[in-house]
């Protein structure tokens, strides 16, 4: 089975046997490509219409809203919390971010990044919101109601005093560059990061 | 009448009874000497008796839970939009069992069957039978069919709290369990619904404490009032609203008490053709049983000490619009089962009909059945 290169990113991440909470899981598709390395745990997600599609995966899914928090879950009862593309779709992302590093012992969290030079070129010199490969919604119908750029999310880690542990900045196509290397809040389209609360 | 069986139907079935000669002493303390439990099968148990289905019913339900009796039968069975060939719990693959539960009025030993120390009808003689009973005598009955193990207990409403017992109870003789549109137990405001209901029934002066059957007569207005409030919490105000709205049965309203909105017909046609059909002993009994139901009670209280003991995966159900059993009660037993670190899947179904949602056939609530169910037959049947 092949992922969307973003989860198998992921997937690479997680290692075998780790009990995971997948925020936001869709269809299922990467819990259910983690249980075949022995993954367990419960993926959350608030579409109805894609319960049965979990159901199909084999996977556990609750479905829940990520704006009510976490509440159902103990403090650190999962070795990962993965939250990928959803943060920027939830009304207080930190609360979510608070919620999720108090249910995880560590978490992976991916967002599409708002720093993308063309997204800063189409709102200086357009004059309008951005439209992209990562962000394809007009303003006024896109889930993504809290866009930030990779400098935003690294500053909130540090306010709430998350460590990160590795981060990952790709373009759309999920390739590296020397130019995402040097400038990675120019030109990195996705990023992604390991996170854990500080000792 | 249906003209010709619907190809996706279990077609026409007869109940059977299994006669239990071994008395069954009742969470009550009293026993039953001798009793009989009437029960319907669809599909065939397969040699290695690893697919078979059991259907718990609800309040006012009965064994009949697919298929006609009779060609000159009305209506199928009361869940026959998800039992059947090619439906969500599939009798190509599954076989069926569904029962009248003990204290029932529709075969199985109840209120109004002959009671052997005075020959007479039991009425309100009959004791007291709980969720326990149930799944106690549910098992006899598996026994006797030589099913060791279900594939899967199935209920909505009071029939998910069965389901859920028997998942706590007997952990280690069902796979999978589904509990839709239930509660871990009842609340002040459900019991407080069901002491309405019984007061109705107590008050109608042809109740005569219970002993009608003697007096030759049925507490027809009781039952029937118990029946039109239960009715109403089975209901959202939306779906009372789009099926009825405020449509007057006659063109302007006549400044009387007189029915003169559709919903008033609706609930007196409902409630009338109820109280001819059901056992006023039995309604009172089978609200008492919701009442008393409380797993958690034989666990100091701790609702997820007593799911610890689960072994059987769990789909749970809500529906959006049931404020009888709400989604927060389901969530309740979500929330117990994942602090027991349980295999659970929760679905919230958005439906605008109540707490009855269950019963019908909702194309997203049928998807995530399907699935499921596919999913049990890959797991329990051999290919």
């Amino acid at each position: 089975m092949s992922l969307r290169p973003d989860l198998q990113i992921i997937f690479d991440w997680i290692p075998a046997g780790a009990h995971i909470l997948d925020l936001g899981s869709g269809d299922g598709t990467l819990l259910a490509a983690l249980q075949q390395h022995d993954v367990t745990g419960y993926g959350l997600e608030i579409d109805n219409s894609q319960i049965a599609h979990c159901i199909e995966s084999g996977i556990n899914v609750i479905q829940a809203d990520l704006d009510q928090g976490l509440p159902q879950f103990a403090d650190q009862s999962f070795d990962y919390v993965i939250l990928s593309q959803t943060l920027q779709a939830v009304k207080r992302p930190d609360f979510l971010l608070d919620e999720i590093i108090r249910v995880g012992k560590q978490a992976i969290i991916g967002f599409p990044n708002f720093g993308h030079w063309q997204c800063r070129l189409q709102l200086v010199f357009g004059g309008h919101m951005p439209i992209s490969r990562t962000l394809p919604n007009r303003w006024y119908d896109s889930a993504n109601i809290h866009l930030c750029t990779i400098k935003d999310f690294e500053n909130l880690c540090t306010d709430k005093q998350v460590h990160i542990q590795q981060r990952c900045i790709v373009d759309h196509a999920h390739q590296d560059s020397l130019g995402i290397k040097i400038a990675p809040n120019l030109f990195g389209e996705i990023a992604l990061y390991q996170i854990k609360k500080s000792d | 009448m249906p003209d010709s069986i619907p190809a996706n139907s279990v077609g026409l079935v007869s109940p059977q009874t299994l006669h239990i000669e071994t008395p069954i002493t009742l969470e009550c303390g009293q026993a039953l000497p001798a009793y009989d439990l009437v029960f319907e099968t669809h599909g065939k148990l397969n040699q290695s008796t690893s697919n078979a289905i059991l259907i718990c019913h609800a309040l006012s339900g009965d064994h009949h839970v697919a298929g006609y009796h009779a060609m000159e039968d009305k209506k199928p069975g009361w869940w026959d939009n998800v039992i059947g060939p090619g439906k969500a719990i599939d009798t190509n693959h599954f076989f069926v069992v569904c029962l009248n539960n003990l204290g029932g009025c529709n075969g199985s030993t109840g209120p109004t069957s002959i009671n052997p120390d005075t020959n007479t009808p039991y009425g309100p003689d009959f004791p007291i039978v709980t969720v326990n009973d149930w799944v106690k005598s549910q098992a006899i009955l598996a026994d006797n069919l030589n099913i060791q193990q279900w594939a899967a207990v199935v209920g909505g409403s009071l029939g998910g709290m069965q389901a859920m017992q028997w998942a706590i109870s007997l952990p280690e003789r069902l796979k999978h369990v589904l509990i839709i549109a239930a509660a871990p137990k009842l609340s002040a405001q459900n019991i407080a619904f069901n002491e309405v209901a019984r007061t109705a029934i107590k008050a109608d002066p042809e109740f005569h404490e219970g002993y009608y059957a003697s007096h030759d007569t049925l507490p027809r207005k009781g039952l029937g009032l118990a029946r039109m409030l239960g009715h109403i919490t089975y209901l959202s105000d939306e779906a009372m609203g789009e099926k009825f709205g405020r449509e007057l049965r006659h063109d302007s309203i006549n400044y009387g008490f007189d029915v003169e909105f559709q919903i008033e017909s609706y609930l007196r046609y409902q409630s009338e053709s109820f109280a001819e059909q059901f056992d006023a002993n039995t309604y009172l009994l089978m609200t008492k049983a919701l009442d008393y139901f409380d797993p958690a009670s034989a666990f100091e209280g701790d609702f997820a000490q007593a799911v610890s003991k689960i072994q059987a995966k769990c789909l749970v159900i809500s529906f959006t619009t049931d404020w009888r059993f709400s989604p927060e009660r389901s969530q309740e037993i979500v929330n117990a089962l994942l602090s027991e670190n349980k295999e659970v899947t929760y679905a919230e179904i958005e439906a605008t009909q109540g707490h009855d949602a269950f019963l019908l056939p909702i194309s997203r609530y049928h998807d995530i059945f399907t699935a499921y169910m596919k999913k049990v037959a890959s797991e329990v049947i051999p290919s």
